[in-house]
């Protein structure tokens, strides 16, 4: 990165870091300026010092859950382009199917937690990566296929000039081409993954968990340590979107309609 | 060099399923060698024309031959490259290895690919791209870099589906420069369609003028112009007696479609 690509960074995400810091000065004057009951809303230093103080078990609890979140994002994306890949290879399956998979991303499919709480075990972890893995599943299947599908058929003809077989024709040009549409998928997923396991919890979980944390918090009038775990698990869902962002950059790079009009 | 025909077409018609004839009664004979366009107005066949002999899309009554072999066969053997009116590259592959995707599917060797892959860079004027991917080029250069990936297997026909059409005038006046340079260095037979008939007068040797629905070949034109072409052939007298007859043949064969429409 050059110089003026850093200065040129740095003027980009100015306005995004001033809203940031005004936004937090705007809450804690406000606050104070009403004198807003804790139970309330805290205010952003009561926040950050119960942060710092219950430091331990909230990451403990952050990871607990994150892990949750992770699995069952691994065993959904997964399946969901698992699926996708035999969609695509044989039509007539993802035609029958496919309408399912779309009213299935429709559904608050959020709302099944307490039964897999039931299925697989309140305290076992699994019962939360399930929900997560079942929110995954759905958008990671229908972006994927999309991508595989939505391929420009004049690309197809040209490996069908070559000779080449379909699943030459799969390896070499379905699936690159289907990886932007794919990652559009594994975001959403990612979101979706935190959300799953942490609502999977509200139902009830062991004490370790970050849901069951902020639940407890709550249940007890101890709102700033409820506060610390949003703020925990805003924090892991933020960055597992950007560890996949950054994934997504990373092999997608070739992408034209990634370009911005800043490179060079 | 052999004296089978590089194309031999006989009875090809076209019906699609809605019932539209795009292809009527095709009997047409590409000797090697030669470059021979394809030209008429849209919606007469002319790409289907040129995807039949590719095996691409099937006739429905007909034969077609291609090197002496069923077009299928010849699909099979990688006897033809092909170009489309769009590059068609694919984003994720750097040019040097969209230009050596048909190599990999044949199985070269790396050290093979990369020497080919060079000559083809040479041949194409497009040395020191190599590793740019293609968002990274102008539509001229894409089209320079199919070109080389359809030559990359060195087949014996190149078949071409208005490959200049969506580049401006002065590009599309060099790359046909470029294109007859490299017919005569690779020694390839060219079928060419295209909408233009300057271009199909002065890349030719035969221009077979095609009338619309059904698609008939209302006429074939012999190009006399005298090889090497060069940018002053296009300002000869015999270039525009040549583009006129092209361009008569074309409304003779417009009005029988008012006749029969």
């Amino acid at each position: 990165m050059s110089w003026a690509v850093v200065q040129r960074r740095v003027v980009d995400w100015a306005p995004a870091v001033a809203v940031f810091v005004l936004g937090i000065a705007a809450w804690q004057g406000l606050v104070a300026a009403f004198n807003v009951q804790e139970f309330l809303l805290p205010k952003p230093t009561v926040i950050a010092q119960t942060f710092w103080d219950e430091r331990s078990s909230l990451w403990h609890a952050g990871i607990y859950t994150f892990k949750e979140a992770l699995g069952g994002f691994a065993l959904g994306s997964s399946l969901g382009i698992a699926v996708a890949l035999v969609f695509a290879a044989f039509r007539p399956l993802g035609t029958a199917f496919i309408p399912f998979a779309v009213a299935a991303s429709a559904i608050p499919i959020i709302a099944f937690a307490p039964i897999f709480n039931n299925w697989f075990g309140l305290l076992n972890p699994f019962s939360k990566m399930a929900i997560a893995a079942v929110l995954c599943f759905f958008p990671v299947l229908v972006n994927t296929l999309r991508g595989l599908t939505s391929v420009d058929p004049r690309a197809i003809e040209l490996m069908r000039s070559y000779a080449a077989g379909r699943v030459s024709i799969f390896r070499r040009v379905r699936i690159p081409a289907s990886l932007p549409h794919m990652f559009a998928g594994l975001k959403i997923a990612s979101v979706l993954s935190m959300i799953g396991a942490i609502v999977g919890e509200y139902f009830g979980g062991p004490i370790t968990a970050l849901g069951v944390l902020i639940l407890n918090a709550s249940a007890y009038t101890n709102f700033p340590v409820a506060w610390a775990g949003i703020v925990v698990a805003s924090a892991f869902g933020i960055l597992f979107y950007g560890a996949v962002a950054l994934a997504e950059r990373l092999t997608t790079s070739w992408d034209p309609s990634r370009r911005d009009f800043h490179t060079e | 060099m052999n004296d089978r025909p590089a194309v031999a077409i006989s009875g090809l018609t076209k019906q699609f399923k809605a019932g539209v004839t795009a292809l009527s009664g095709i009997d047409l004979e590409v000797q090697p060698r030669e470059f021979i366009s394809l030209i008429g107005p849209s919606g007469c066949g002319k790409s289907t024309l040129l995807r039949i002999i590719g095996d691409l899309i099937e006739p429905s009554a007909g034969t077609v031959e291609v090197n002496g072999k069923p077009a299928h066969r010849a699909r099979l053997d990688h006897d033809y490259g092909i170009v489309f009116q769009e590059a068609v590259l694919y984003d994720w592959r750097t040019v040097s290895k969209n230009i050596a995707l048909p190599l990999e599917l044949l199985r070269w060797s790396r050290e093979k690919r990369s020497a080919r892959v060079k000559e083809l860079l040479d041949l194409v004027e497009l040395e020191g791209f190599e590793d740019h991917h293609p968002w990274q080029l102008s539509g001229g250069m894409q089209q320079r870099v199919a070109i080389a990936r359809a030559l990359s297997f060195d087949p014996a026909l190149l078949l071409m589906d208005e490959p200049f059409g969506a580049l401006d005038e002065m590009t599309r006046e060099r790359l046909n420069l470029e294109l007859l340079r490299i017919w005569d260095a690779s020694g390839s037979t060219i079928v060419f369609v295209t909408h233009s008939i300057p271009e199909a007068v002065f890349l030719s040797t035969r221009v077979v003028v095609m009338s619309a629905r059904p698609g008939r070949v209302a006429g074939l034109v012999e190009v006399d112009l005298p090889q090497p072409r060069t940018a002053r052939t296009r300002e000869e007298p015999r270039f525009f007696e040549l583009v006129t007859e092209v361009r008569e043949r074309l409304a003779a064969g417009g009005a029988e479609l008012e006749v029969t429409a």
